[in-house]
């Protein structure tokens, strides 16, 4: 394992280049906030439900180059999908993270880049840092809430 | 002066590669390194002596209670402390946690403020957290200035009021490498009230710093043997004898009575009243084998040897575009642990790419997050340096800082 397969391009390109990143998202649902103690990241997730699909999604947050590279390969993944599907997407990024296989591969577009993080055990948590908020937050819409904070020990 | 060569071949993992390079290990405050002598001390231990100790009559369990007391004394005086109040604990976390349940708990109640400071490790943060909402002293913290020094205009203003009677303060920080004045704040803490109680994190100065509980003008000491070249599993509670006497025990079982009945027990003496079931005898062989390590090289030595580190790598570091070193700059105002930044880098992603030149550096918040956040970030990477490192290793250092910021293109 190298690190070329930790750090792909892709995961610079969106770690230089982020999408939809913001520290606000005007109208949204829901918001959440993650926090990973160990590493100090922290990560907000805002969504805005459009006929029961992600109308949009803005992140923004203070982490290591792999969480908000693939939180920002997230944002674009789930972009449109219903709610049910996205949930679903984010189970298959979860899995892929923790080496049982890939599925779903072309819907989670450049997030496929992160397969080689699955090597390193202790950058796995920073790549599912924007995915799990992602559920979370979907979560905390499905229960209609709009506000969630987490903190993972 | 320390030969460090020669100091180095005591220490059999440098030897070791990482990653198909020669290791260069700067994390040091996280835990040090131990040397042959500890290692074989412990061995020898359980080899020839293994026994429990202070209850067989038999020879080995003799020897064990000799071995084992004998290391009390040796820690004792290494930091001029009076072996009675020498009481071994898991780690200085324990140790504060005893201080937090038997001294605190019994002796603070509204009223009462217990300060801290904004530079502590948590573990000088969360037992004294704990146990405050039962007793409803107030818990006040000395903020720590951008410039990684304890904000001493807030410091004297609480202490005016008379009200603190426990003050708890680093002698070294962890993340930034302040030395604090801890004997002149002792001294104005007991000036405002003559009954108040002096606790010292020595976690980070006692393997760093020659260390003298009166000087210091401690009541209590608190540190552990893994970060001085000694085996995890056992820290240090040292204090004044007569403050532990009159304190209730921390932790119940064997070794800590003098006698049980259904009914109720009576307390063995200090320090044993503090040291229920089997202690880590072991590793307080070990621990004191530590010891006599840093005393046959002179704590003189290693603080002349960490200072000259300093001296190069604090502007080595700060040569580095892009680079910012927190904390103090002058190196008799620090010790080795020294902290920065890298412009538009998270300290995560510096550790994974230094690691793979080789070098073990520590990201994240240290265990110390009301500190990390006062340097405007919720990380930090950390190079921390011990009697062990080089003047090379500072460059393999920097030469690593140039390959991150050059894979990263910053």
């Amino acid at each position: 394992m190298s690190l070329d397969d930790l750090y792909q391009e892709i995961i610079l390109d969106h770690y230089r280049s982020p999408r939809n990143r913001s520290g606000d998202l005007d109208p949204h649902d829901v918001h959440v906030h993650h926090s990973n103690p160990l590493c100090g990241d922290e990560l907000d997730l805002r969504l805005r439900v459009q006929d029961g699909t992600v109308g949009a999604v803005a992140y923004d947050g203070d982490g290591c180059s792999i969480s908000m590279a693939s939180a920002s390969a997230m944002t674009e993944a789930v972009a449109g999908r219903k709610l049910s599907d996205a949930d679903d997407l984010a189970e298959a990024f979860r899995l892929m993270m923790h080496g049982e296989g890939v599925k779903r591969e072309d819907d989670l577009l450049d997030g496929v880049a992160f397969q080689g993080v699955a090597k390193f055990p202790v950058r796995v948590k920073c790549a599912l840092l924007g995915w799990m908020a992602l559920k979370d937050a979907l979560q905390t819409y499905s229960e209609g809430e709009a506000e969630h904070r987490v903190t993972y020990d | 002066m320390l030969d460090v060569e020669r100091v180095r071949k005591d220490f059999p993992l440098l030897e070791r590669q990482v990653h198909g390079r020669r290791l260069v290990y700067l994390d040091s405050a996280a835990t040090s390194q131990k040397p042959q002598s500890v290692l074989d001390a412990m061995t020898r231990y359980y080899e020839t002596t293994n026994a429990n100790v202070h209850r067989g009559v038999h020879a080995l369990a003799e020897e064990a209670t000799e071995a084992y007391e004998s290391a009390r004394n040796t820690v004792a005086r290494f930091v001029c402390a009076d072996p009675r109040g020498v009481v071994f604990t898991k780690n200085a976390t324990e140790a504060f946690n005893l201080l937090a349940y038997s001294w605190a708990r019994t002796r603070l109640g509204e009223g009462d403020i217990l300060l801290s400071t904004q530079m502590e490790h948590h573990a000088n943060l969360v037992p004294w957290q704990l146990v405050q909402p039962e007793t409803g002293f107030d818990l006040r913290y000395v903020p720590m200035t951008a410039g990684g020094l304890l904000d001493l205009d807030e410091f004297d203003a609480v202490v005016a009021t008379g009200r603190v009677k426990l003050f708890t303060v680093t002698a070294m920080s962890n993340v930034v490498g302040t030395i604090n004045p801890v004997r002149e704040l002792a001294a104005k803490v007991r000036a405002a009230n003559r009954d108040a109680v002096v606790v010292v994190d020595g976690a980070q100065s006692v393997p760093h710093l020659g260390t003298d509980m009166v000087d210091l003008d401690a009541d209590f000491l608190c540190f552990s043997g893994h970060k001085m070249l000694g085996p995890t599993g056992i820290g240090v509670l040292a204090g004044r004898p007569d403050l532990l006497e009159a304190m209730p025990p921390f932790l119940g079982g064997g070794e800590m009575i003098s006698n049980v009945t259904l009914e109720g027990t009576t307390y063995n003496e200090i320090p044993y009243k503090f040291e229920a079931g089997t202690p880590p005898i072991a590793e307080a062989v070990g621990l004191a084998a530590a010891v006599d390590y840093l005393s046959g090289l002179g704590m003189d030595a290693v603080r002349a040897h960490e200072v000259e580190l300093l001296q190069t790598c604090i502007p080595a570091l700060e040569a580095v575009e892009g680079v910012t070193v927190h904390g103090p700059t002058d190196p008799a105002r620090r010790g080795a642990a020294v902290s920065f930044a890298i412009e538009g880098l998270h300290p995560h992603d510096i550790g994974t790419i230094m690691d793979r030149e080789g070098v073990a550096v520590r990201a994240g918040h240290h265990c110390a997050k009301p500190l990390v956040r006062t340097l405007g970030s919720a990380a930090t990477t950390r190079a921390s340096f011990y009697l062990y490192n080089t003047t090379d290793e500072i460059q393999a250092l920097v030469d690593a800082i140039e390959a991150t910021k050059n894979f990263f293109k910053v």
